[in-house]
């Protein structure tokens, strides 16, 4: 009990003599404002001196429209003053005098044509009611006037009217009131008759220091209340991986590419030996952008690619179709950063070699959205560029790479990809769910590409990780909509990932 | 990709299924993806359209294995007297090309039947890219009289009965009314005249590449000879459709018998004949790292089906993906297993380095980190009734989007102000900021859009002076100097915003939002902005 009395705030022991009294009382014999007096309450119910009892009410009162409206009229006693004054105009001439948002308008005539007071007849707005009647007070312009008012003591009609007005914008809104009362405990009684008030140091303070301390005690703090809670600034969770990603490529030593998300077909597609026919460039997959047509780069080059398509390059077929430029210069969301890699090897110097390239950004499809699609993800992938190199060397490369994101054991196979050959696909080993998971797609790059872009058939290797199935599975996140929600409680609630 | 699922009993007529014989499915190239009592399912790349049947599956899985390797020769038999199919010139314009063969001696059964027709319609999906590129048809020959004529007529004066019809229709009743009729009508839309083929007896036998006649172009059961035609936009693949589509008829028994085209020119298809594509053991080894000798090559080559003959592989009709070397060379690493390749990374040192973009973002959230504020990341696109509630001008607009997101944002705020909207329940104060691309219509861009890094800062509950004492701190972390100048911009409260000035160059604005703004996007609690372009200060680094 000495101990529990040494702990006790300020606030509690103003409020520990009046615990006989109810809260009104309380307020007033301490001059405290509602909110201390529950506070000291709660305190001292956490001791065990008293238990509280909420009860909640709900209570009808305006919204950030109806504060606005009890003041400035509903928009339909605005829109029914200017059909008398303007009968029999159109709906854009009375909208106009009537100065209301496009929702109010329509809201309003509604409400207007259910009381029988006008009527709509081709385009034009017409009274079709008395002067009196219109004169005449509507329920819901006396309700909000009267309002707050708790539901329980409102009739049928008047919660009719609520009714009605809530399901408009924030006219109304329905806010819950707790009302608290307490009773004192066992132990609580003990307290009575006990003297609480000991000579406490309160807080600590410059002149206490400067004075010092001797013979006196501090007041006990207790710890075990729930305390407000603070939020840290924090970096948004996606990009935590994102700088994640990017560091494991920066550890390898590879160099950063960035550039534009919107970009031609040319440098998505055609440069990256994708048929103009090839599925992936209908709008069903792919966001093109309506009225921009872009330019295409160096004529060689653009020469060089068609070349590629139609009869071949370096001893290929090609497609054997006719290659269309327009096509080319279609501008699209990047569906892929492996534009980026056609843009670099294009601009690549001789001197510059061996050189690693890598990106970690946004790429876009034309999907629908829900649990598990999205039309934004992130993408990684890497290139080397060297004469030497060859396929044992990516799949060392893989081996590494998987090393650093803390795999160590990677199986590969054979796999599919227009602009690479061979090409292979590797799956982790997932050791908590005890399962292979594909997530590297690699390949050699096609001389089909590196002619044209590089002038020579040199070995490009390429690989990247399926960086959202890494991501989600991190942060375990089921719902892809959670990534760009921003729901503000579940970033201040999100933990960081520490890897 | 295409998932194709085989019957696990039809399977085991050729292999037992072993999880030896799993491995190597997965080995040869062609993922197995699930295995249950009756089926078993594989992936099937669409460079590899010869694996989608069992037949043509089996026909090169079993080399794979070490059976029969080498390079598959197909018999087949001239054409006979009347086999023939006459070109008409009027059909250049819109379907050019056809290629034709005919089946004799096969067997056809229900389940073969099913399989014939599920081939035929995965070929004209992935390689006839949806009939658009290559339609194929097939008929019973004992119902048409040949030679067959391949023309184009006036659509009112084509009428036959379509397949599953009862009656006859006119070539735009079947396209208005028959269910296939009305799924590719849109490849006939805007000409003039449709392609048909008709006998001698002068009978439409099918009008591709919508449908075949009702009398004379329905396979049934007890079918034994089939005629089998391709028509399309695309010369080589309507021949390389029909070479897998025969060939994988021979595999199920039949006897390939070619077909006179008679056109400007005259030729028999399908041709046969394998093709020929140099590849050098140098290139080989050097590519994948390996060092092997060419009767190494040479019996890898024919576990993939080629024979290899002095630098060169004869490679079978039906392989559809060899292009060049280098699909002869995964070829060789496939046989030579992709399990057996010893991982190996080269010594070579090059220095990681970071964009200098990133580094500058990097450091700027990095302080407003330590300021307490809470980084967001939406998404790049807006909804339309964003765009026009903000008022923008020169939007830029995705063709059929399948979202409701179907504008590129041209800045960040009008994201922010959905966040906040969506949090404004969430406890107060709440400090946000978001780094983001941002684009604007510019023709001068080889791209034709213009694109920015932005950054936004939000506050609320906050004024405008709260706002700028962000900025200043930020700046003077960031050693640039920033003069204001006050602007007008709708939305934010006149006389509390400012335009941000750095080196005579406006880089964006900072204020206090517009109460009227606010309540139309139902924010209730006050809120300052800023948001500025990042280029000008990448800029001033990279001068640095």
């Amino acid at each position: 009990m000495e101990k529990l009395i040494s702990s006790l705030s300020q606030i509690e022991r103003a409020v520990i003599p009046h615990l006989n009294k109810s809260i009104e009382e309380i307020m007033i014999k301490t001059s405290l404002d509602k909110t201390t007096v529950i506070r000291a309450l709660t305190f001292l119910e956490n001791k065990e001196i008293v238990r509280l009892h909420q009860k909640v009410n709900k209570i009808a009162d305006l919204g950030v429209n109806g504060v606005y409206y009890k003041k400035n009229h509903l928009p339909e006693r605005r829109l029914l003053i200017t059909i008398e004054n303007h009968n029999n105009k159109t709906l854009e001439e009375i909208k106009e005098k009537a100065d209301l948002s496009d929702n109010e308008f329509k809201a309003a005539i509604g409400v207007l044509k259910r009381k029988l007071l006008i009527d709509l007849e081709s385009g034009r707005l017409k009274l079709t009611a008395s002067k009196e009647e219109c004169s005449k007070v509507f329920p819901e312009e006396i309700i909000i006037k009267r309002l707050p008012l708790p539901l329980d003591t409102l009739s049928k009609e008047d919660l009719a009217t609520i009714q009605h007005l809530k399901s408009r914008k924030d006219i109304v809104e329905i806010v819950e009131a707790k009302e608290v009362s307490f009773v004192v405990t066992e132990k609580g009684k003990e307290l009575e008759g006990r003297s609480i008030n000991l000579d406490l140091i309160e807080e600590v303070t410059p002149e206490l220091i400067k004075e010092g301390v001797k013979n006196r005690k501090f007041r006990r703090y207790d710890f075990s209340i729930k305390m407000p809670s603070i939020y840290g600034g924090k970096k948004h969770f996606v990009n935590q991986s994102v700088e994640q990603g990017k560091k494991i490529w920066l550890e390898l030593g590879f160099k950063e590419m960035t550039g534009d998300y919107t970009v031609n077909s040319f440098w998505n597609f055609d440069a990256l030996f994708t048929s103009q026919d090839h599925p992936v460039r209908e709008m069903q997959d792919t966001f093109f952008i309506k009225g921009v047509i872009g330019k295409l780069p160096d004529a060689t080059l653009v020469a060089s690619v068609k070349r590629a398509h139609e009869d071949g390059v370096n001893g290929s077929t090609g497609w054997k179709y006719k290659w269309s430029e327009e096509e080319s210069k279609k501008v699209l969301l990047r569906t892929h950063t492996t534009c980026l890699s056609s843009k670099t090897l294009s601009q690549l110097k001789k001197s510059q070699l061996p050189a690693k390239f890598f990106s970690v950004n946004k790429v876009f499809r034309n999907e629908t959205i829900d649990w598990k699609h999205a039309f934004e993800f992130n993408q990684a992938e890497g290139i080397v560029i060297d004469p030497n190199a060859n396929f044992r060397n990516l799949i060392g490369y893989l081996k590494e790479f998987a090393s650093k994101m803390g795999y160590e054991k990677i199986r590969i196979q054979p796999s599919y990809f227009p602009y690479t050959e061979p090409s292979l696909e590797g799956s982790i080993w997932n050791e908590e769910r005890k399962e292979w998971v594909e997530v590297l797609a690699a390949g050699i790059f096609r001389p089909e590409v590196t002619v044209p872009l590089l002038g020579t058939a040199m070995p490009v290797l390429a690989w990247g990780p399926g960086f959202d199935r890494l991501m989600t599975e991190a942060h375990k996140i089921k719902d892809l909509r959670e990534l760009y929600k921003n729901d503000i409680n579940y970033l201040r609630e999100h933990k960081v990932l520490i890897k | 990709m295409t998932n194709i699922i085989f019957s696990k009993s039809e399977f085991e007529k050729h292999l037992k299924i072993t999880p030896e014989i799993q491995e190597r499915i997965t080995l040869f190239g062609t993922p197995l993806e699930s295995i249950n009592q009756e089926t078993i399912e594989i992936e099937v790349f669409p460079n590899r359209p010869d694996l989608i049947s069992l037949e043509g599956f089996m026909r090169s899985f079993k080399k794979f294995l070490g059976k029969d390797i080498g390079l598959k020769k197909y018999a087949v038999k001239k054409p006979e007297k009347d086999y023939n199919v006459i070109v008409d010139k009027s059909v250049s314009e819109i379907r050019p090309y056809i290629s034709c063969a005919i089946i004799k001696k096969i067997t056809i059964n229900e389940e073969r039947l099913k399989d014939i027709i599920n081939l035929q319609e995965k070929l004209a999906i992935t390689l006839g890219r949806n009939r658009k590129k290559v339609a194929i048809g097939i008929y019973p020959v004992d119902r048409i009289i040949f030679p067959i004529t391949y023309t184009a007529k006036e659509p009112k004066e084509i009428r036959y009965q379509p397949l599953g019809s009862n009656s006859e229709l006119s070539a735009p009743d079947i396209l208005l009314m028959h269910p296939t009729g009305r799924k590719y009508e849109n490849l006939l839309k805007g000409y003039n005249k449709y392609p048909i083929l008709i006998d001698s007896s002068k009978k439409i036998i099918s009008m591709p590449p919508i449908i075949n006649s009702e009398t004379t172009g329905k396979v049934e059961v007890k079918t034994k000879e089939l005629f089998v035609e391709c028509t399309g936009t695309d010369k080589n693949t309507v021949e390389k459709t029909l070479i897998l589509l025969a060939t994988s008829l021979a595999e199920m028994g039949g006897e390939i018998c070619q077909v006179g085209v008679i056109g400007k020119e005259k030729s028999a298809t399908p041709n046969l004949a394998p093709q020929k594509t140099k590849i050098s053991l140098q290139n080989a080894n050097k590519l994948l790292g390996l060092n092997l000798t060419e009767t190494q090559i040479s019996g890898l080559l024919a576990k993939m089906g080629h024979n290899y003959k002095n630098g060169a592989a004869e490679v079978a009709p039906y392989r559809v993906d060899i292009l060049h070397e280098v699909d002869l060379i995964e070829d060789i690493a496939i046989a030579y297993g992709y399990n057996n390749l010893t991982p190996e990374i080269p010594n070579i040192s090059t220095p990681g380095q970071e964009s200098k973009e990133s580094i500058i973002k990097r450091k700027l959230s990095e302080i407003l980190i330590g300021m307490n504020m809470l980084e967001i990341s939406t998404y790049h696109l807006v909804k339309q009734e964003e765009v026009e509630n903000h008022n923008i001008k020169d939007s830029l607009e995705l063709l059929d989007s399948k979202n409701e997101y179907k504008y590129l944002r041209q800045n960040l705020l009008t994201s922010t102000l959905r966040i906040l909207s969506e949090n404004k329940d969430v406890e107060y104060p709440q400090k946000l900021f978001e780094i983001g691309r941002v684009f604007n219509k510019n023709t001068q861009k080889e791209n034709g859009i213009e694109e920015n890094d932005n950054l936004i800062l939000s506050i609320a509950p906050a004024n405008a002076t709260e706002i700028k004492k962000h900025l200043d701190y930020l700046f003077k972390m960031l050693n640039i100097s920033y003069s204001i100048k006050e602007l007008t911009k709708p939305g934010l409260i006149e006389g509390r915003t400012c335009a941000i000035i750095i080196d005579g160059k406006s880089i964006g604005y900072f204020g206090e939002m517009h109460p009227n703004t606010l309540r139309s996007q139902g924010i209730q609690m006050p809120v300052a902005i800023a948001e500025i372009s990042l280029e000008e200060i990448y800029d001033s680094f990279n001068q640095k």
